[in-house]
């Protein structure tokens, strides 16, 4: 048994538990990562991203027999042919809705970092006071001073492309050269900051790929094929970066197919042991040993794991005793804006596929603004000229619409708004121990909604975009909304939040379980609340900052 | 594609939704593919979807559609990527579009000339435009909207289309956001 026995465990390699894997190995410590899925290899795995648009037999679409098996995965743009083996195998993993919700899992090596939107914001202290300010849910233990210094070294090793815009809501980071707005997002960014007087931005987004050779990276080549996987590096994914790093110290084993079932746990020392996993190939049970476990399987799945762990001492599992494991999920919501046309700059163009956008910032409740909602929502969006899709009136067959067609339409601008949602105990995610998942193992269960906060802003989403493309110049301005289902925006949140008190929270301010304090849990689980901003780069840093803590702990025998 | 991409293709073809995609939200059992959509594999079919995708999309200065491959390409769509109603429509409106041919020139399609051939699917183009312009969801789609679709989806994501009607660079390199355009330049593949 002595080959199982290791310094650290990390279950999960996503973009937690490849930082995790990251910072423990360099930092000393023997560290195996259990992945439940298969064995993602940088670059030989990315066989779609060199292929040409016609060697794809429906060109990128999605078939019946598709559509079938991924019942899930169809209700939004993430079924498609290109890179359907970086979603789950649905079949072989249902949950249960007890209301709808959207789960779209990405089961392999690099998790989701593989196929994420890797737009990366600092979170301000807008956001980390905004429980306590607004008496909601519980407040968050730490500040941005704490997470600061983690945030840089994130971003230093991530490589994180950004301007510093010196905006208080959006902190400014250690940051790569940003990329380029184009031509027409530079006039409607000027246009807002002249119309608001200066009270709001229109800025280039700040994106996980890089604008300079990093390590053994290549730059971004402007492809904008990132959800392929990348051959040259130009994105951060586990697989890109934090695994190969932690591979070089020698000190990294990496086992797929590695299903964690439960964290075995010492009544006595009051600390886990280890963890159970079945070998997702052959249905074998093994046992892994280690002196601290980091918890980094997505937020649900990092509360399925502590559900099932130590259910002989808590009934709800590990981190049960607060009543809040599984409870106040959270994510963004979305699918709804406003788009319109730029007039003129027909003799401008871009070259190169810019796998980024703009951002508009927060300005909701901040400073002196007001609204009858609490908390807030920025945009992603971008202008670019039309394509063959297009609708040419009068010039529908033949040689001149298909002329017309070959060349770039008119400039348009579309932007996007992600919002904030509240945390809510009953917003939650259980055990359905009725329905068994492939491997015989309990099922989640998942029942949220959104409440009135959020139905209120959804409103007020579509009606600043309107007016903000409109005092821009946009002419023909048409606002959407597609509606929203939760878990759609693919940023869960929530489940194991930390807090000051055991009795309200399940982890503390180092991400330590309340009653486990060798189990970290340091991804989307951990969050207290979910700002309006995307969630990967905080989830580095905390990672990094609770690996720092754990060490430390380690060699004073504290843990 | 990523997740701002995948909103502006909202508007993906026409303003409208494409055919197949409103069924993503609806949970559709796949039909087993019938006689009638393997006959579309037939020589003589893919013939005549080429012809009628030719006049849609005539060569010109760049390869027309028939050449670019698009009467390959549309019967692997209807097999593959739609619903059993849907491929019914599509088989039903190759039948439908030789009525029409015979009804105005007494004639089958591929006997017309290529302004004749121009002149019925403006008619037809006008009809399912107007036609999709009133239905409702749940009332089915028309054929040569589906044909028009494919034609433009086959033959602007194809070889022939991608490098010759529009400009193909899969590694740009960089990114220069305030780059040159004159009338007439290409646009991106």
């Amino acid at each position: 048994m002595a080959e199982n026995t290791y310094d650290a465990i990390v279950i999960g390699s996503g973009i937690s538990g490849g930082w995790a894997a990251k910072e423990l190995t360099e930092k000393g410590l023997k560290t195996i990562v259990l992945e439940r899925g298969w064995n993602v290899e940088h670059i030989k795995d990315y066989q779609n991203n060199t292929k040409d648009p016609w060697e794809f037999p429906h060109r990128g679409g999605r078939t019946q027999e598709m559509i079938e098996n991924y019942p899930v995965l169809k209700r939004d743009y993430p079924l498609n042919e290109k890179n359907l083996k970086f979603w789950v195998n649905e079949q072989e993993s249902p949950y249960t809705e007890v209301k709808r919700f959207d789960w779209y899992r990405g089961y392999q090596v690099g998790g989701r970092s593989l196929t994420w939107g890797r737009q990366s914001y600092r979170w301000s202290d807008l956001d980390f006071e905004g429980n306590a300010k607004d008496g909601i849910a519980i407040d968050w233990p730490i500040r941005y001073k704490d997470i600061a210094p983690w945030y840089s070294y994130a971003e230093k090793f991530a490589g994180i492309s950004g301007n510093k815009d010196g905006l208080s809501v959006l902190p400014d980071g250690d940051f790569m050269p940003p990329m380029e707005m184009n031509v027409v997002e530079k006039h409607v960014s000027a246009r807002i900051k002249e119309h608001y007087k200066n009270q709001r931005h229109m800025i280039i987004g700040r994106v996980a790929n890089i604008t300079v050779p990093h390590h053994d990276r290549t730059n971004c080549q402007y492809q904008n094929k990132c959800w392929l996987g990348c051959n040259f590096g130009g994105y951060f994914s586990s697989n890109s970066a934090t695994l190969p790093a932690a591979a070089k110290t020698g000190n990294l084993t990496v086992r797929p197919f590695s299903i964690v079932t439960q964290i075995l746990y010492d009544k006595d020392t009051k600390k886990a042991t280890g963890v159970e996993i079945i070998d997702a190939e052959t249905n074998q049970t093994y046992t892994f040993n280690a002196k601290v476990v980091f918890v980094c399987a997505s937020a649900f799945n990092s509360a399925w794991v502590l559900m099932n762990s130590a259910t002989d001492v808590w009934e709800g599992g590990l981190g049960s005793s607060s009543g809040e494991l599984g409870h106040n999920v959270m994510d963004h919501h979305f699918r709804l804006g406003a788009s319109g046309r730029i007039e003129g700059y027909e003799d401008k163009y871009y070259y190169g596929s810019r796998p980024n956008g703009i951002y508009i910032p927060r300005f909701q409740n901040v400073g002196d603004d007001k609204r009858d909602y609490l908390r807030g929502f920025g945009y992603q969006g971008s202008a670019s000229r039309s394509g063959w899709s297009r609708n040419i009136a009068e010039l529908n067959i033949g040689g001149e619409f298909k002329d017309a067609l070959s060349e770039p339409g008119d400039w348009s601008i579309g932007i996007t708004a992600f919002g904030e949602i509240l945390p809510d105990h009953s917003n939650k995610i259980t055990l359905d121990k009725e329905k068994k998942d492939k491997w015989g193992l309990p099922v989640l269960a998942m029942d949220c909604e959104l409440k009135e906060n959020e139905l209120k802003m959804r409103k007020d989403m579509t009606a600043e975009a309107k007016e903000m493309l409109e005092s821009a110049g946009a002419v023909d301005v048409n606002t959407w909304d597609s509606g929203y289902a939760f878990g759609q925006g693919i940023h869960e949140m929530g489940t194991a939040r930390m807090g000051h008190d055991p009795k309200t929270s399940v982890l503390n301010k180092h991400n330590q379980v309340w009653d486990a304090l060798n189990v970290f849990v340091t991804d989307g689980a951990c969050m207290t609340s979910a700002a309006a901003v995307n969630p990967s780069l905080t989830y580095m840093a905390l990672t990094a900052r609770a690996v720092d803590y754990a060490v430390s702990e380690l060699k004073k025998q504290n843990l | 594609m990523n997740r701002r991409e995948a909103i502006n293709r909202v508007a993906w073809i026409f303003g409208g939704t494409i055919i197949g995609g409103q069924l993503f939200l609806e949970g559709c059992t796949r039909p087993a593919s019938t006689d009638d959509v393997a006959g579309l594999f037939e020589e003589n079919r893919i013939n005549l979807l080429g012809d009628i995708a030719d006049a849609i999309l005539p060569p010109t200065s760049s390869p027309g559609a028939k050449e670019a491959g698009v009467g390959e390409f549309m019967p692997i769509m209807v097999r593959d990527c739609y619903t059993e109603e849907d491929q019914k429509i599509f088989v039903e409106g190759l039948g439908k579009l030789e009525e029409s041919a015979n009804k105005k020139y007494k004639k089958n399609f591929q006997q017309l000339s290529l302004e004749e051939r121009t002149a019925l699917l403006v008619e037809l183009d006008t009809e399912q435009n107007e036609y999709h312009s009133t239905k409702e969801p749940e009332e089915p789609n028309h054929y040569f909207r589906m044909i028009k679709q494919l034609t433009l989806l086959g033959f602007f994501t194809s070889k022939l289309g991608a490098t010759k009607a529009l400009r193909y660079n899969p590694i740009p390199g960089r990114y220069d956001g305030n780059y040159p355009y004159k009338k007439g330049d290409k646009a991106w593949a």
